[in-house]
C-alpha cells in the first residue's frame, strides 16, 4: 500500500482526506496521482494542471526526497512508501 | 396582541465587488453611497482577477475567479453574497488534454444573454474563451478561437496573454466580440463558430508593421447596450472609437495627457459618456504628473475633461488596471475605481466629485459594481 499525504489547505479545496491510501498497483508517483484523481478529481486538479505538469509551487516528496531531484513523475513509488504533497516556499 | 407591520420593500443596496492580489472584498452601502461597509477578505492570499454579480434567472449569484499561487485557478460562486462559497465549480475551467496548455488565470467572467441565465463566459490566460451552459458547473473552450490560425502568433503582454473583454450584441444573437492582449479584437457573426480580426486603424507601436491585421495590444473595449455598434477602445497607446462593430477604428485621443492606459468604462445611461484613467507610458505605468485624474468624454470622444475633485493632485503615482474601473446603474450613477496601491475611490454623481472608500487594501485588480436587495 502507498500512502499519499495531502496538506490541510488542499483538503479543503479538494474535499478529500489528508491521508489517501492507494493499492500497490501504482508503481510511480505519476501513477499514484492518477489513482488519486480517480478518487478525487478536484484534488488532482490542484496538484497538476491539465497539461499534466505538477503545478510550479507544489512540491512532492517520496519517502522524504523531492521528485524534482529524482525522476519527476516517473519516480518510483515502492510498496509501503509515503508520497507527501506540500506547498512550496511561496504564497499570497 | 401581536402587532403586525407591512413589510416595506427593501431599498436597493449598492454593492462593490473588489478583487485584489490577496483576496476579494465586498463593499455595501445604501443608495446614498456615502458610507460603505467592508466585508472580507474572502479567499485570503489568492489573487481575484474577475468577479461577477449575476442577477439573471431570479438568482443573485456572485462568481469569483480565484487563483492560489500553490493550487492554481478556479471559479467559485456564492448565493449569499460571500457568506459561503463553493470550493470550485465542477472541474472548473480547463483546456482539453489535446490543447497542450493549462489555464494560468481567469481574467474575465461575463454573463450570457438574459434569456439564457445559465450561460456564462470566461476569458482566460493563455488567451481563450470558455463557455458554460450550466451556470458554471462545467466549461468548454470555444473551438473557433482555440484553433484560430492567428492563435500561435498571439503574444503575452506585461500581464500575460489574456482574453479580457467579452461583449455580446443585444440585437444580434449571433454576434460576439472579444479582445486579447496581445492579439487584438476579434468578432464572430455566427455565434462563436468563426472569428475575424477587427483591428483596422488600431496601432501596434511595438511591431515593425504599425497597422497589422492582428497582434495589437488592446487593453479594454466597452460599449453601451443602446448603441451596441459603437465601441470604445483603450489600447496600449491609443484611444479609439468604432461606429461599425469594429470594422474600422478612429483615434479619439483628443485632449488627454496620455493615450496609454488600461481602464475604460461606459456611463450606464448615456451612450456618449465614457471614463478612462490615463497612465504616463508603458515604461512608467503611473498617472501623469503624479495627479490622479479620471477623464470623461460626454461627446463620444470629441473631447475629454479631467475629473479631479476629491482626488489627490500631487504625489499620486497610481495605476488603475483594466478591470478596476466600474459604474453602477443608479439614476445618478456611481463611478468607482481601485488602484494598485490599494485605494478605492467612488463618486455618486457620475464623476463630478470623488471620495476615498478604502485605503490599505492589497493591490486592486478588479472592481465590479452591482445592486442587491431591490424589491
Amino acid at each position: 500500500m502507498i500512502t499519499l499525504e495531502l496538506p490541510k489547505a488542499l483538503c479543503s479545496f479538494a474535499e478529500t482526506q489528508a491521508s489517501v491510501f492507494l493499492d500497490d498497483s501504482c508503481k510511480t508517483v505519476g501513477e499514484a496521482l492518477i489513482a488519486l484523481g480517480k478518487q478525487s478529481p478536484k484534488a488532482l486538479d490542484r496538484i497538476m494542471d491539465e497539461s499534466g505538469s505538477v503545478r510550479r509551487h507544489v512540491n512532492i516528496f517520496v519517502n522524504g526526497e523531492s521528485i524534482r531531484f529524482l525522476d519527476g513523475l516517473s519516480t518510483p513509488a515502492p510498496e509501503g512508501s509515503t508520497i507527501l504533497v506540500l506547498a512550496a516556499v511561496s504564497g499570497g | 396582541m401581536v402587532k403586525t407591520r407591512a413589510r416595506a420593500p427593501k431599498a436597493p443596496q449598492a454593492l462593490l465587488l473588489v478583487g485584489t492580489m490577496k483576496g476579494a472584498f465586498v463593499f455595501s452601502s445604501d443608495r446614498s453611497r456615502k458610507k460603505w461597509r467592508m466585508d472580507g477578505p474572502h479567499f485570503r492570499g489568492e489573487a481575484v482577477y474577475a468577479l461577477l454579480h449575476d442577477k439573471r434567472g431570479g438568482r443573485a449569484r456572485t462568481y469569483a475567479a480565484t487563483n492560489s499561487m500553490h493550487w492554481g485557478p478556479t471559479v467559485r460562486s456564492s448565493d449569499d453574497l460571500g457568506k459561503t462559497w463553493t470550493s470550485g465549480e465542477g472541474r472548473s475551467v480547463r483546456f482539453p488534454p489535446e490543447a497542450g496548455r493549462a489555464v494560468a488565470q481567469v481574467w474575465q467572467i461575463a454573463p450570457g444573454r438574459a434569456k439564457d441565465p445559465d450561460v456564462l463566459y470566461c476569458g482566460v490566460e493563455p488567451a481563450a474563451l470558455f463557455e458554460s451552459r450550466d451556470g458554471g458547473q462545467s466549461w468548454a473552450p470555444n473551438q473557433g478561437l482555440l484553433n484560430h490560425e492567428h492563435q500561435p502568433k498571439w503574444q503575452p503582454g506585461g500581464g500575460g496573454l489574456c482574453l479580457h473583454t467579452i461583449m455580446l450584441d443585444p440585437l444580434n444573437p449571433k454576434r460576439m466580440l472579444i479582445a486579447i492582449s496581445t492579439g487584438g479584437v476579434y468578432r464572430s457573426e455566427d455565434g462563436g463558430k468563426s472569428w475575424r480580426a477587427r483591428n483596422s486603424g488600431v496601432r501596434a507601436e511595438f511591431l515593425p508593421d504599425k497597422h497589422p491585421e492582428f497582434g495589437q495590444c488592446v487593453h479594454k473595449v466597452v460599449h453601451h447596450p443602446s448603441r451596441p455598434e459603437r465601441l470604445f477602445l483603450q489600447n496600449h497607446w491609443g484611444l479609439y472609437r468604432s461606429d461599425d462593430w469594429g470594422d474600422t477604428w478612429h483615434d479619439i485621443a483628443n485632449g488627454v495627457p496620455s493615450d496609454f492606459g488600461f481602464a475604460m468604462e461606459m456611463h450606464p445611461h448615456d451612450p456618449d459618456t465614457v471614463y478612462i484613467v490615463p497612465l504616463e507610458s508603458d515604461t512608467f505605468r503611473c498617472t501623469p504628473e503624479a495627479k490622479l485624474r479620471v477623464y470623461r468624454t460626454t461627446n463620444a470622444g470629441k473631447s475629454w475633461e479631467p475629473l479631479v475633485k476629491g482626488l489627490p493632485q500631487s504625489g499620486a503615482y497610481e495605476t488603475v488596471l483594466r478591470d478596476a474601473l466600474t459604474a453602477d446603474t443608479f439614476e445618478s450613477p456611481g463611478i468607482y475605481f481601485g488602484t494598485r496601491s490599494g485605494k478605492l475611490f467612488g463618486s455618486a454623481n457620475g464623476g463630478t466629485s470623488w471620495s476615498e472608500i478604502a485605503d490599505g487594501l492589497p493591490p486592486v485588480v478588479c472592481v465590479k459594481a452591482s445592486t442587491a436587495g431591490v424589491a
